[in-house]
């Protein structure tokens, strides 16, 4: 298959990037995405061109490294998928496919197609800690959880932070991403000991770093690849309120109401 | 700068955003119940009894400055957080938004703009009329709303103006009604499809509702 790429190429962070027009030729309709892009850098080298820069990590959907915004959607035209597992065959031959980077105010482009997701990591370090005994494996009932908490709680733990979901989204909101990590830690009794500074600490850090706020449009999660439901972002909503009304006057987490 | 103007969190801005648009919900609903007065036959006799009431009680007299920091909270959150959600995406997309997503949630502050700009005339036909900040039309007492309504749909322009303001405002009330919901955190696996299920069902009866008025006022009387 031949393809015409339009990709956004920028030296870096404080460059001014554009978008290039490409060709890429003999391209396998059962590669991935990220080996097409493997294809069209060796092409690129070979006529002693700069690569196109872009994450990539595991290639089997796991590790939420790779990303682009391929035609308008994050991780291209397929549903519950990352762009490592996005199949060639979704294209037609000879299409034209436009490929960004997340554009987010709190994912700075670094270089091509590559954005600093540091972010996500600084909201996860504002969740902080749970409280559990150390010392010998504990039994595995000894803490009774429900089936059905477990089960949610397992699936919004499926979260690869990738950061589909501020991509997606209108306002660049992250609530998906913070929501899925409150939530697994929210329905399980070994989360509850920190639930209400836990939220209210991460939802603080989310709105220092600039992510926009949630205006329940649903497109996050129609594009993530995990299919980590809005319901999350509910129980978020519900946990916050809770841990903001039910806390003491004395504030002990940073930000306000 | 982060997303902490005036020190409230989103979510705390949004809980309030939401609260205030569902109150602004339950008024159009009595807001509604009156205007139908205007249907009935009588030479605006119900009607008046309607805006009689709405114009002495005491307590709806309070209620009146509810409502107006209720449209007034809506309206200021709303705007913020839409400048906050346009700072957070710098540089925008080439291809833009080809995810799935509900319609109408992506025109909120477009279809509220709209009703913004609708509310202004709203307010100079009527209640800066009433308050005597506006002069009535020549003849009209001041408190004779239906004199007022009358002459206004007696305006083409207006009548279809109006119709038209009604159905953006359905736009605005099929994303607003359940969005509100999932911004208090009330989420269920049960009761959520009721919600959007009513949502949906206000959001077209109401605005037919208004919109019934002009469209009888032209074609029937
Ligand atoms: S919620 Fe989904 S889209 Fe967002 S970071 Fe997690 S896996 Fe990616
Ligand atoms: S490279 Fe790990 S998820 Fe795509």
């Amino acid at each position: 298959m031949d393809f015409t790429l339009k990709i956004w190429r920028q030296k870096n962070a404080k460059a001014k990037g554009k978008f290039v027009t490409y060709k890429v030729t003999g391209i396998s309709e059962s590669s991935s995405f990220l080996e097409m892009l493997d294809v069209f850098n060796d092409q690129l080298v070979t006529k002693g061109e700069d690569p196109v820069v872009f994450d990539h990590d595991c290639r089997e959907g796991i590790c939420g490294t790779c990303s682009l915004y391929i035609n308008g959607r994050p991780h291209g035209p397929d549903d519950a998928v990352t762009t490592c597992q996005l199949h060639m065959r979704k294209f037609k031959d000879g299409d034209t496919i436009v490929i960004e980077p997340w554009r987010s105010k709190a994912f700075p482009v670094i270089r091509d197609l590559m954005v600093d997701r540091q972010a996500f990591d600084k909201i996860i370090q504002a969740g902080g800690f749970i409280s559990v005994n150390t010392g010998g494996i504990p039994d595995a009932n000894a803490i009774l959880i429900p089936k059905a908490d477990a089960d949610s709680s397992m699936d919004a733990a499926a979260c690869i932070g990738c950061g589909a979901c501020v991509a997606a989204c209108k306002n660049a909101s992250a609530m998906l991403f913070v929501a899925a990590k409150v939530s697994h830690l929210a329905l399980l009794p070994q989360g509850k000991a920190e639930a209400s500074r836990r939220v209210q600490a991460m939802v603080a850090k989310m709105d220092e770093l600039g992510f926009g706020s949630c205006t329940n449009t649903g497109a996050c999660e129609a594009e993530c690849p995990k299919q980590i439901s809005i319901d999350n972002i509910a129980r978020m909503n519900r946990e916050f309120l809770g841990a903001k009304m039910g806390s003491q006057k004395k504030k002990v987490v940073a930000g306000g109401f | 700068m982060g997303n902490k103007l005036f020190f409230y969190s989103s979510i705390t801005k949004k809980i309030v955003m939401a609260l205030a648009g569902l109150f602004l919900i339950s008024f159009l609903v009595v807001h509604l119940g009156i205007n139908l007065l205007l249907l009935s036959d009588d030479g605006g006799a119900a009607f008046m009894v309607g805006v009689e009431f709405m114009t002495t009680n005491p307590l709806v007299k309070i209620m009146e400055y509810v409502l107006l920091g209720g449209f007034a909270i809506h309206i200021l959150i709303g705007v913020i957080i839409q400048i906050q959600n346009w700072m957070a995406r710098p540089v925008r997309y080439k291809v833009e938004g080809y995810s799935h997503l509900s319609f109408f949630s992506k025109y909120m502050i477009h279809t509220g703009a709209i009703i913004f700009i609708f509310l202004c005339i709203h307010f100079t036909n009527f209640y800066f009329v009433k308050l005597g900040i506006v002069s009535p039309p020549e003849g009209v007492g001041k408190e004779d709303f239906y004199q007022m309504a009358t002459l206004l749909f007696a305006d083409r322009f207006y009548a279809i103006l109006y119709i038209v303001l009604m159905i953006f405002l359905g736009f605005h009330l099929h994303h607003a009604f359940q969005s509100a919901f999932q911004t208090l955190g009330l989420n269920h696996t049960k009761y959520t499809p009721f919600i959007k299920t009513v949502g949906t069902i206000y959001s077209i009866l109401v605005p037919l509702g208004f919109a019934s008025i002009p469209l009888v006022f032209i074609f029937i009387r």
